[in-house]
């Protein structure tokens, strides 16, 4: 008898007697699954990747919803106004269109609006040149060893969570920069109009610019890493033609690299303008929760982010749901402000990405 | 163009910039971990670890027990919805008949998603899950809001993991005959497994460290979690470190630093297992093979 060829099963034996046994169970299942697992794969896969766009909508929609009645009596005026004021919640309601409210509510949310872009502002534009500098010191002129480790602190502090920011800015940093910093650099600036903003009174370091330095703290990691990875994609030969032209390492960064990456760079910066635009509990905590516009750059103010979380026990009190309605048109805001922030992003990089690396354009 | 004197100290101001701005990152990194240290490590006691929170006495016991449930919760719902998702968009998604690659509108979502305001998804689960289903604070609502937030982070780890596993892999597998779904559970799943699980480490670093949805969802419970997914509170290891840091006992100002230390070293031992994972296992990457 020769050898059985591999891969042709063995003939099933017929006992005289009984039955002709099918395949088994477990041979048929595995057949089941040759001829279907595909196309489970797809059903399945194709329903979890629809569920972040159904999140998305759904989110928008409920805020949408809860927000109308706010939305109505608020008006336009939301945008503009600087009163925060519930009304008296255990006295009469009043109803405006419809809507029933605490006698004497009325809402404007221009200071945590204000609030929100003097915030991201500031900590974008410290935050910018820190982080391509770091880059560029990352990838041009460390040993390999050193930028491994630099690349994993800067991992390290981009997981650490908001709330220990906010611990360190308000028990740490706003005390020292309120004792040792503000009150040398206040008397710098003349009293002029924009430069007067930064002129005393200086505070205890809980206010506008600490919460800014504190947000630029946390999105550094963010474009410090996209940067980093952006340079190190530059090819070399450009780089070292320049270098052999007779260039000083400066004007290859100047001329060369920074072309080259700036519209990924751009685009990592809104990455991080979103983030900042949505930090809660730093900004709650640093900030000192004021509602107010800042009157000068040290004085306690807030956000939208962070009156969310700030007045929402108040809020709870306000037995006509009116209350809870306004934080939901303030959310919505939040929301509307912050896809469109990110859209903007993406439309960069991949813009970016599609067309490749400007070489030339900006040199 | 300039003297050549002029462009040296162009030069040397750029040089010395650039390693002011790393000093300038460095810098708040070590002075955020020793100031957390410094004033947590001395103090430090064991038995916060066995002891749970009463009022703003106590240990945190309650508060670890609580974000590792809310963890595995999130590993569950987030981890197969974003591994999933990351499978229809690297693998799965066909063409359209344009020419165009499919998905992009769901890529966008998962994009924009990530960039969602962690509070705005907090106060729709507040209004939707805990006041308008009548679920109260608990774990089900916190999960829930948790995953959407790190759902777009393991869909992104996984499509990109997925990406860089080598085409010979699939084609090898579609020379010897096997079906495409098999050669996606035993073959492409498999050498993608890092990467995935890298994704998923990161988004459990992030859940874990999230402050504000929880507030809104998850309330704040002195017991440590019981197995009721609505109705019953429950605590988290970031609620000490917003709560306690400005009350009048220094015990609590003590368990607010203890909180955040813990939280710190949780972060650094994920990060530490994904680096050593990816480590590990260069291989079946496009760049390794």
């Amino acid at each position: 008898m020769g050898v059985m060829p591999i891969g042709v099963p063995a003939p099933i034996p017929i006992v005289p007697g009984q039955a002709v046994r099918g395949p088994s169970p477990w041979r048929r299942s595995s057949e089941f699954m040759r001829t279907h697992e595909e196309g489970m794969w797809r059903q399945v896969a194709r329903t979890a990747a629809f569920l972040p766009l159904a999140a998305l909508i759904c989110a928008i929609a409920v805020l949408a919803i809860k927000a109308w009645p706010a939305v109505r009596v608020n008006g336009m005026g939301f945008l503009t106004r600087s009163t925060w004021a519930p009304g008296s919640t255990y006295g009469s309601t009043v109803t405006t269109d419809g809507v029933a409210h605490p006698l004497g509510s009325s809402y404007g949310a221009w200071p945590l609006i204000l609030g929100t872009a003097q915030t991201s502002v500031i900590a974008v534009v410290i935050a910018l040149p820190i982080s391509v500098g770091a880059a560029f010191a990352i990838t041009e002129r460390l040993p390999r060893l050193v930028s491994k480790v630099l690349g994993f602190t800067v991992e390290i502090l981009a997981g650490v969570p908001s709330v220990v920011f906010g611990l360190w800015g308000i028990l740490t940093l706003g005390p020292f920069l309120a004792d040792h910093v503000y009150p040398h650099i206040a008397p710098l600036f003349p009293n002029v109009p924009v430069l007067s903003y930064w002129r005393t009174p200086t505070g205890h370091g809980e206010g506008l610019l600490t919460g800014g330095i504190v947000l630029a703290i946390m999105i550094i990691p963010i474009i410090t890493a996209t940067t980093r990875d952006l340079l190190r994609q530059v090819p070399s030969l450009p780089k070292e033609g320049a270098a052999s032209l007779g260039m000083t390492e400066w004007e290859v960064a100047r001329s060369v690299t920074l072309p080259w990456v700036r519209s990924g760079v751009i685009g990592a910066t809104v990455l991080g303008l979103g983030r900042a635009i949505g930090e809660t509990m730093a900004i709650l905590m640093v900030t000192g929760s004021i509602i107010q516009v800042a009157p000068n750059i040290y004085s306690p103010m807030t956000t939208i982010a962070a009156t969310i979380v700030s007045q929402l026990d108040s809020a709870q009190t306000d037995a006509t749901g009116f209350a809870i309605a306004t934080l939901a048109e303030a959310a919505l805001i939040l929301a509307v402000i912050s896809v469109a922030v990110n859209v903007m992003a993406r439309l960069i990089i991949n813009r970016t990405s599609r067309l490749g690396a400007p070489l030339g354009s900006g040199a | 163009m300039p003297s050549t004197t002029r462009r040296s100290i162009a030069n040397l101001l750029f040089r010395a910039g650039a390693y002011g701005a790393l000093l300038a990152v460095l810098a708040p990194a070590a002075w955020l971990l020793w100031g957390v240290l410094y004033r947590a490590v001395p103090h430090w006691r064991w038995d916060v670890l066995w002891t749970d929170t009463q009022g703003t006495n106590g240990g945190l016991e309650n508060c670890i027990l609580g974000t590792l449930v809310l963890m595995v919760g999130v590993l569950i719902v987030a981890g197969s919805t974003g591994v999933l998702a990351g499978i229809h968009l690297a693998e799965l998604a066909r063409p359209r008949k344009s020419g165009k690659p499919s998905g992009s509108i769901l890529r966008l979502a998962v994009e924009v998603l990530s960039g969602f305001p962690s509070i705005v998804l907090g106060y729709v689960a507040y209004v939707a899950l805990v006041v308008g289903l009548g679920w109260h604070f608990g774990i089900l609502p916190a999960v829930l809001c948790l995953s959407v937030l790190v759902v777009p982070y393991i869909a992104k780890g996984t499509e990109t993991a997925l990406r860089q596993v080598p085409t010979s892999y699939r084609e090898g597998a579609v020379a010897l005959g096997i079906s495409t779904g098999r050669t996606l559970r035993t073959i492409v799943l498999k050498a993608a497994l890092p990467g995935i699980a890298t994704g998923l480490l990161l988004a459990l670093a992030i859940s874990g460290g999230e402050t504000a949805p929880l507030l809104l969802t998850a309330g704040f419970s002195n017991q440590n979690p019981t197995l009721s997914l609505t109705h019953q509170p429950i605590a988290y290891l970031t609620y000490p470190v917003y709560n306690f840091y400005n009350q009048t006992s220094t015990h609590g100002v003590q368990l607010s630093y203890d909180a955040a230390l813990l939280l710190i070293v949780l972060v650094l031992m994920l990060l530490v297992s994904a680096r050593i994972i990816v480590a590990r296992t260069q291989r079946h990457t496009e760049a390794g093979a």
